[in-house]
């Protein structure tokens, strides 16, 4: 029996030649046929060599995250075979060029249908440079799976005539078309041996396929954000680049640093000028911000930061995932001052924490923190255009105080920018009105600014900046509840674990099980609700990808609220639905 | 953006007590600044002043006008994102002393020297870290007594103005606290360059450093505008920031008016003007903005 537009691919081989654009490409081309993907990227930090793999799956619905195995692997190299054979699918299929020298005996024993292509043959034959023997490779995918080869005729057209445009690319694209279309012949003689089809579906013109950085960025610009600092960093950098990118459309100044320092001060002061300002980074640069990190708390400047986490401690694993930054952000840097934490958990609460961030960072004056991760900075995911609505996005900055009101001081007033309020917010006023001349200071310092060594003062001061974090608890989105209501077991996770999580909930459920999840979009100050949403619930396990389970920790100490039991995994590799629901049926944790 | 006839020194006067020591130098770089800021006709609202840490880094508090008090050693990041995001809007101002800007932020002096963002670092040096209470900086002469070099300090000192020179510093100088009109005039044409300028103000402390003191200076600097020395000839204002014992040169010791400004080069800038200038919520609309998707179908 065929299984129609619900499979995964692989696409795996050495960085550098092509595997990755080649595997991002099929998941755009998927998604232009009108299907739903989800697209994970494994890869080292190298530029050439060594051994990477995009992970492909593609149904007929919205894919929350990643599956697990492949029903067709393709080769971009004998190593490719060998690392990832194993991951093939019973009824699978690997793809690779004839020449390999790969023993018979690696596929022995499989259910397996191996083909070993000319793929080289055609695009020395065909398209006259063996460099065509990529699009050959897809070709002979696009036959065994009975796809349409139009979506990536068009692909190859613009891909060719983009880079080069003219008559070489238009020739280019035309060879590489001929060597496509013998390819797809070529694959279509092993249909009847492969179980698997696609099939092109409607809607496909109202859909995009993106990342959680660029979702990020695309939010930041729509909430209003015209200015980046930031240093590169794996894997951060990709939002500087985003907003790089735009920065002539949009008017973003952009500025790279000299370091993480750099960074976050350069924001700082054009936050305090009055922009909209932000900076991303990873952890290890996170650790380099974190004294001016309180230097933005006590001075009340509203900065927003991604910390797009990576494997740590120090270099850590740089292309590998993790959550082991939770802890750290929330407590980073010495004394006390309020800071809030987004912990968006897919592509459209990438985009949502983006613009959120900004109206939340000027309405509380306080730095506001975009938690991610390397796998949601990566993973392409399949999305209705109308998921990321730019029309929905409202611009709030707080207490701002306008020309109007500063003309009104009087000439024996003076404007106090840390004004003692109930609310712990300050009406702020933009610098640069006469009436409205005023200093800050790292310093603790007086409403007025100046700097002062007074018990009363420092003790009005940090009541009224702590403050924020109770005022800004109505403000922050409450717990995301999925699956079963009344659940035996309810997973608690945030960030990048709510798809695995939902995925997991609906194969327990599906098994029989009573399941649910609550998922933490935004975890500091915890959001109104989290007490009642954790305390209705029977046995809570929390899912994090860090080695001690710091949002239980979190949450016990911010609530009494102990979690029954933690699936936790540091392996740094993202944790699919298959492992949590492994886990919850053994009790043990995965990935050790 | 000056208003010449509507800018007196007493407008950057301010009732906040100094907690420097009685002789300080630091007060005669407040008259330098005030004075520099009024001959320009800048007022308090339109300088933005960001310092570090520090006896010197107090120095705005101490005059009423915008600061942006900061880190120590930080003041000049802090100072390109004020530039950055208003560029039409402030006279910015970097002020702090050796130890933060030639010791813990060299870093970004280097590096903000050679993009040229328009602002001034005022460097307050009298080589020694004071507020902690006497211990050598990046500046102390080899030999110099102190807390944490109770044999003599055995590192060489920093040459800053070479070290800026180097870096692309578009303008470099160097006043002394005790010549306040001096210094202003210094400091206003720093202010006036467009582009980076360092200017490094030699000044004594008179608890900390006994040796490189008022009367040692005055013995030594000389004024090089009264001497013939071509400001845009870089090797010889490297010639010149190597003085450093009989003589000490003072003024200007190089300028190049050529460069562009890093804020005139700034695509956004250029066609969108600062940011700060700009309405956020009405500036695009949702179907401008979801032209982003467009690259991602």
């Amino acid at each position: 029996m065929t299984t129609i537009n619900n499979m995964s691919f692989q696409f795996a081989g050495a960085a550098g030649t092509g595997c990755d654009s080649q595997g991002s490409g099929w998941a755009r081309s998927m998604t232009r046929a009108g299907l739903w993907t989800f697209a994970n990227f494994d890869f080292e930090s190298r530029i050439r060599g060594g051994h990477i793999y995009y992970q492909i799956r593609v149904g007929e619905e919205p894919i929350e995250t990643h599956g697990e195995g492949a029903h067709v692997l393709l080769a971009f190299d004998e190593q490719a075979v060998r690392e990832r054979i194993d991951d093939i699918l019973p009824g699978g299929a690997v793809i690779f060029d004839e020449n390999y020298k790969l023993d018979d005996s690696l596929f022995e024993g499989r259910d397996l249908l191996v083909i070993r292509a000319p793929l080289v043959k055609f695009a020395t034959d065909i398209g006259g440079n063996k460099l065509m023997a990529n699009t050959a490779a897809v070709g002979v995918l696009v036959g065994i799976t009975n796809f349409s080869a139009e979506y990536i005729e068009s692909s190859l057209r613009e891909a060719f005539t983009g880079r080069y445009p003219g008559e070489r690319g238009e020739k280019l694209a035309a060879s590489n078309i001929e060597v496509l279309t013998a390819a797809v012949e070529y694959g279509a003689q092993f249909q009847d041996r492969f179980d698997f089809q696609i099939q092109s579906r409607p809607g496909g013109e109202n859909r995009i396929l993106i990342n959680g950085n660029v979702a990020i960025g695309m939010g930041a610009i729509g909430g209003g954000c015209r200015f980046i600092s930031g240093y590169p960093m794996t894997p951060a950098t990709t939002v500087l680049e985003f907003l790089a990118a735009h920065q002539d459309e949009y008017g973003i100044v952009v500025k790279q640093t000299e370091d993480e320092i750099a960074a976050l001060l350069t924001a700082i002061g054009a936050a305090h000028a009055g922009a909209r300002a932000m900076t991303s980074t990873s952890g290890g640069g996170f650790c380099l911000m974190t004294e001016a990190l309180g230097l933005a708390g006590t001075t009340e400047t509203g900065v927003v930061i991604v910390n797009a986490q990576r494997a740590g401690p120090s270099t850590g694993m740089p292309t590998r995932t993790e959550q082991g930054d939770l802890d750290f952000v929330l407590y980073a840097s010495h004394g006390e001052f309020p800071r809030l934490v987004l912990t968006p958990g897919s592509v459209e609460e990438c985009f949502r924490a983006g613009h959120r961030a900004f109206n939340l960072a000027e309405k509380f004056q306080t730095p506001v923190i975009i938690m991610t991760d390397l796998f949601q900075a990566f993973a392409l995911k399949t999305i209705d255009r109308a998921d990321l609505d730019f029309g929905n996005i409202t611009i709030d900055r707080g207490k701002l105080v306008s020309d109007e009101q500063l003309d009104a001081i009087g000439p024996d007033e003076i404007y106090a920018r840390h004004k003692l309020s109930d609310d712990g917010i300050s009406p702020r006023a933009l610098p640069g009105h006469p009436r409205g001349v005023y200093m800050t200071t790292g310093d603790e310092h007086t409403e007025r600014g100046f700097i002062t060594e007074s018990q009363t003062v420092r003790v009005q001061q940090m009541d009224k900046r702590m403050q924020k974090l109770e005022t800004a608890r109505p403000d922050m989105l409450p717990p995301e509840l999925y699956g079963d209501q009344d659940a035996d077991i309810t997973l608690v996770g945030w960030g990048s674990t709510r798809g695995p999580v939902r995925e997991a909930v609906d194969l327990l459920i599906a098994d029989g099980q009573s399941a649910g999840a609550i998922h933490f979009p935004e975890v500091w100050p915890l959001p109104a609700g989290t007490e009642e949403a954790l305390s209705a619930a029977r046995y809570l396990i929390g899912v994090e990808q860090n080695f001690s389970g710091q949002f239980a920790g979190i949450v016990r100490r911010a609530t009494g609220i102990n979690f029954q039991h933690r699936i936790l995994k540091y392996d740094s590799k993202q944790i699919t639905a298959g492992d949590i629901v492994a886990a919850v049926k053994e009790e043990v944790r995965v990935g050790v | 953006m000056s208003e010449p006839a509507t800018v007196t020194i007493k407008d950057f006067n301010t009732d906040e007590r100094s907690t420097w020591c009685p002789g300080c130098g630091d007060f005669g770089i407040v008259v330098g600044l005030k004075r520099a800021l009024t001959e320009l006709g800048i007022g308090p609202h339109q300088v933005m002043f960001t310092s570090g840490i520090g006896c010197g880094s107090k120095l705005p508090h101490y005059m009423w006008a915008n600061e942006f008090n900061s880190l120590h050693g930080r003041p000049v990041p802090v100072a390109t994102g004020i530039r950055l995001a208003a560029p039409n809007k402030f006279t910015v101002i970097s002020v702090s002393g050796d130890g933060d800007s030639y010791g813990i932020g060299v870093g970004h002096l280097i590096h903000t020297a050679r993009r040229n963002v328009n602002m001034v670092q005022v460097v307050e040096n009298n080589q020694v870290y004071a507020l902690t209470k006497g211990q050598y900086s990046p500046t102390s002469q080899p030999g110099l007594v102190t807390t944490t070099s109770p044999e003599g300090s055995i590192e060489a000192a920093l040459n800053g103005l070479g070290t800026a020179i180097m870096a692309g510093a578009s303008f470099v100088g160097r006043g002394f606290s005790g010549d306040p009109r001096g210094m202003a005039d210094l400091l206003a044409r720093a202010i006036e360059h467009p582009g980076y300028a360092l200017v490094e103000i030699l000044q004594d402390c008179v608890i900390y450093n006994r040796v490189n003191t008022t009367k040692w200076y005055r013995e030594r600097i000389y004024d090089l505008q009264e001497e013939d020395h071509d400001t845009s000839d870089m090797r010889s204002a490297i010639d010149r920031s190597l003085e450093w014992g009989d003589r000490i040169p003072t003024g200007i010791l190089f300028q190049n008016t050529e460069r562009p400004t890093y804020e005139d080069q700034v695509p956004a800038i250029k066609v969108f003007g600062g940011a700060v200038d700009r309405d956020l919520a009405g500036e695009f609309s949702p179907k401008d903005l979801a032209k982003m998707l467009d690259d991602y179908a």
